[in-house]
């Protein structure tokens, strides 16, 4: 019996808010630093290495928003799963020109796909969210497809 | 580096990486992640049942990133890039990442890569596969 239903559906090319953020040339430096990078144009911040992307878009809770394990009570917007227990899946970039210091960037996701398959030890439900960051003159930057699998 | 010099199977320079508690703390600083697997071992151990601190799958990201950016310099972009955390690594553990040619399109001036990460086993924990383009 399929677990998946038109309300679940209903769900896909829905959209988070979207999220602007400067890129500082510090901030690519830390990061540089954190990812031991060995590309000058990285380790100086003129440019950001293409995982730099990961989290940038995300929010910044409150201290008392976050919950005893460190993370965010709450989350995005999406379907209630039937299914409980969420692993990574895989995650795509396309990158369109690389990321600059001084950039300003929108980033917009939104639920692009989910689906059900048969998996050896049950059903799995595919999440496929989409964060496209485009730049100050709306130039596409990156984008970036993530996987997740409920079981 | 020239389209017609470079071959399927070519091998790409391997790497090791060995997280500590100071370069997981600065990655999770640098990202804005609070979860406390990667920074607290009684807790990580003991409530998420780990057997230790976590090293985060979007740095393994990085790492097998750097493998192609690392091999092109500055004669190249990176166009497209994916990875998939297969298998969770743990503070203390070594890891080696390092990649292959699997594809050639000189006229394209393009270049399909398969990368990996390493456990000490020699599983692959986190492969991956990046387009690049060499720059005319």
């Amino acid at each position: 019996m399929p677990l998946l239903t038109d309300e679940h559906r209903a769900w896909i090319g829905t959209a988070d808010p979207a999220v602007t953020v400067e890129v500082t040339r510090r901030d690519i430096q830390k990061y540089a630093a954190a990812t031991e990078q060995q590309q000058v144009r990285y380790l100086q911040g003129d440019e950001a290495p293409p995982m730099f992307i990961f989290n940038l878009f995300s929010e910044i809770p409150a201290l008392n928003k976050l919950r005893a394990d460190g993370l965010a009570r709450g989350g995005g917007a999406g379907p209630k799963l039937p299914l409980k227990r969420i692993m990574a899946g895989g995650t795509e970039i396309q990158q369109h020109r690389p990321i600059r210091a001084g950039d300003v960037l929108t980033g917009t996701r939104r639920l692009k796909d989910i689906y059900e398959k048969q998996g050896n030890s049950g059903p799995l439900i595919f999440m496929v969210r989409e964060l496209a960051i485009i730049d100050g003159q709306g130039a596409p930057v990156m984008t970036e497809i993530q996987t997740s699998i409920a079981r | 580096m020239n389209i017609n010099d470079i071959n399927i199977g070519d091998l790409l320079p391997s790497r090791e990486h060995q997280a500590s508690n100071v370069s997981l703390f600065l990655y999770n600083a640098a990202v804005w992640n609070p979860h406390r697997i990667h920074y607290d071992e009684a807790y990580t151990t003991e409530v998420e049942h780990h057997p230790g601190i976590v090293i985060d799958g979007p740095l393994q990201g990085d790492w097998l990133s750097q493998v192609a950016l690392n091999w092109l310099g500055e004669q190249g972009s990176l166009d497209r890039f994916e990875y998939t955390n297969r298998r969770a690594a743990y503070l203390g553990e070594t890891l080696t990442s390092g990649g292959r040619v699997v594809s050639v399109d000189r006229a394209k001036q393009e270049i399909s890569l398969e990368l990996y990460i390493k456990n000490g086993d020699g599983d692959v924990i986190t492969p991956g596969h990046a387009t690049v383009h060499l720059h005319t």
